[in-house]
């Protein structure tokens, strides 16, 4: 795979497997992610996308009889964030991470967006509203909530609440943003807001994102991973994956005739 | 025609079908309006009975052998400091091992264990609770007939309440929000902390009223271990003249609750003590009452703020 020599990477894959208890979810899984670039992760329901997506931020973790094979290395100082040797919550301080449903803290949009450095031990004030205040722009949400910060975040609509989680995500200046299928749960006007902003954010931040939606992974992303069954099948620019796609499985999906 | 047939078939069995549903409209109604009324003519037939007997007197009065000098002022100071002492025992043990079953204990024999004995203790007869309180607290722990002794018994009596609300109001919390807190590199406590907790403390503090407005009305475990029922005294000031200004004394203190006091006028021969025994009955079916309303008025605050 070597169509991100050109690029500086981020992060690299390398023979991960995962397994739900007996049940082999990935199957030796190898994928360079390309630095401040956006990498798609397409393919249909249960081929372990969102599990593979999972894995950079070690949620699995919170659950028992999961078990990591393999390595995730995050550069430049080339981490193994799959290790058991390293702390998750480490992992999860440097990898951000927005959800399928918005799921915003029954809370304010301030404290929304600082909660992230309040866990860090962030309490100075002044420090805080400048953080919020840059997230929030950086989210295309300050104009909208700039009004309305100290209002409770259920309050926002749907692709409001969206962008506040990450506002969220962004406040603690992560190294990678990942996204699982952020749009599904929004309308077409809202989905657009979000995929914009998306291609905004990629000057700032490695991005991963999970998508059901195929134009979605065709209009954001610099990269395409086509998965199938817990294997990446595919792996290319996403230009290329959507107009050569050298493996025919990946030729078929993309052009509708299964998933 | 043989379709005409057809319909006629079809609007008899329609009309079969709704002679049912009023038939089974009318037991529903029936079996609730037995209740309502069973509790309504309860309610006035105390009010009228006792309600020409409350007045300041009635409340600043100690027992008497005068059934018109006689009062509740023992009493409901009694079971008020009783019930103090039962929700700062029940209170945070209840949420402790709640939120422990819920975020922290792994699945395994063991937390099904405690959780299958959780629920029976809920439904454990209360003169048992009395009788474990009598060997552990009057005679091994020497706390004597006390009101710590009465308020740690009643504690015992609802914690399993107390467990079982706080579970289930962490259980409504949906998995997304610990999600977002932990993703964003939260360790448990601080996701306990700053989510779990204020998210399912009106569920909470629901669960503890209705568990106080149980133990207010319960007699057989305060009888048990040996509550007086003729005090004409009340324990010592918890705020005193001399440093450091509060004293726990009063917790060693012998006390009497509504519910016994109640019993004692009940047994006595003159229906003058009766009338008594029916307007501390109100004031006992207010509290309760009250102590709903105000648990009902919690959860509607809380589920308005917090929808999911």
């Amino acid at each position: 795979m070597s169509v991100t020599h050109s690029y500086p990477l981020k992060a690299e894959v390398k023979n991960l497997n995962f397994y739900y208890n007996l049940v082999q979810a990935l199957k030796n899984v190898h994928l360079p992610i390309a630095e401040k670039m956006i990498t798609a992760l397409i393919g249909p329901s249960g081929c372990g996308k969102t599990t593979y997506l999972r894995c950079f931020n070690r949620m699995h973790d919170l659950y028992p009889g999961n078990r990591y094979e393999g390595e995730i290395i995050l550069y430049p100082d080339g981490l193994n964030i799959n290790s058991p040797k390293i702390d998750p919550i480490e992992v999860r301080m440097r990898i951000s991470m927005v959800f399928q449903k918005p799921n915003p803290f029954p809370k304010t949009v301030f404290e929304n967006v600082a909660y992230g450095l309040r866990v860090r031990g962030e309490n100075r004030k002044n420090f805080l509203e400048e953080k919020v205040e840059k997230a929030l722009i950086q989210s295309a949400l300050w104009g909208e909530v700039k009004d309305r910060i100290y209002d409770l975040a259920f309050n926002l609509s749907g692709g409001q609440q969206q962008r506040l989680c990450i506002a969220r995500a962004l406040a603690t200046d992560p190294e990678i943003l990942l996204f699982d299928e952020p749009t599904s749960a929004l309308d077409p006007t809202a989905t657009s807001k979000i995929e914009e902003l998306i291609m905004q954010l990629k000057k700032e931040v490695t991005i991963l994102i999970v998508t059901h939606n195929m134009q979605q992974a065709a209009r954001v992303s610099d990269f395409t991973a086509f998965m199938y069954l817990g294997e990446i099948i595919e792996f290319d620019k996403t230009d290329k994956v959507f107009t050569h796609p050298s493996v025919r499985l990946t030729e078929e999906y993309i052009t509708g005739r299964f998933g | 025609m043989d379709n005409d047939k057809n319909i006629q078939e079809i609007r008899k069995k329609i009309a079969l079908n709704k002679l049912r549903d009023h038939l089974f409209w009318i037991i529903g109604l029936l079996s609730t309006l037995i209740g309502f009324v069973l509790l309504f003519t309860l309610i006035i037939d105390l009010l009228i009975d006792g309600f020409p007997r409350l007045g300041w007197q009635f409340f600043t009065s100690y027992p008497s052998r005068f059934p018109e000098k006689a009062g509740i002022l023992s009493a409901w100071v009694g079971t008020t400091l009783v019930m103090i002492v039962t929700a700062a025992a029940a209170v945070p043990l209840g949420i402790a091992a709640g939120i422990y079953l819920e975020e922290y204990g792994k699945k395994n024999w063991l937390t099904n264990l405690i959780e299958i004995n959780m629920n029976n203790l809920a439904g454990v007869p209360s003169i048992i609770y009395g009788l474990l309180a009598l060997g552990l607290f009057v005679y091994y722990l020497k706390f004597g007939e006390s009101i710590l002794t009465g308020g740690l018994t009643l504690g015992l009596l609802i914690l399993p309440m107390v467990v079982i609300a706080t579970r289930e109001s962490i259980r409504a919390i949906p998995n997304s929000i610990r999600e977002a807190s932990y993703a964003l590199g939260a360790t448990k406590w601080q996701t306990v902390k700053d989510h779990i907790l204020p998210y399912s403390f009106g569920g909470i503090l629901t669960g503890m009223i209705i568990g106080l407005s149980r133990a207010i009305g319960e007699t057989a475990p305060i009888i048990t271990i040996g509550a007086l029922t003729f005090i004409a005294f009340l324990p010592s000031s918890p705020v005193t003249s001399e440093f450091p200004f509060f004293s726990f004394k009063w917790l060693l203190d012998p006390f009497t609750v509504m519910p016994i006091q109640m019993f004692n006028w009940i047994s006595r021969p003159q229906t003058a003590f009766h009338i008594n025994a029916a307007a501390a009955g109100i004031v006992l079916l207010l509290l309760t009452l009250l102590m709903n309303g105000f648990a009902v008025y919690l959860r509607y605050r809380f589920r308005k703020r917090i929808k999911w």
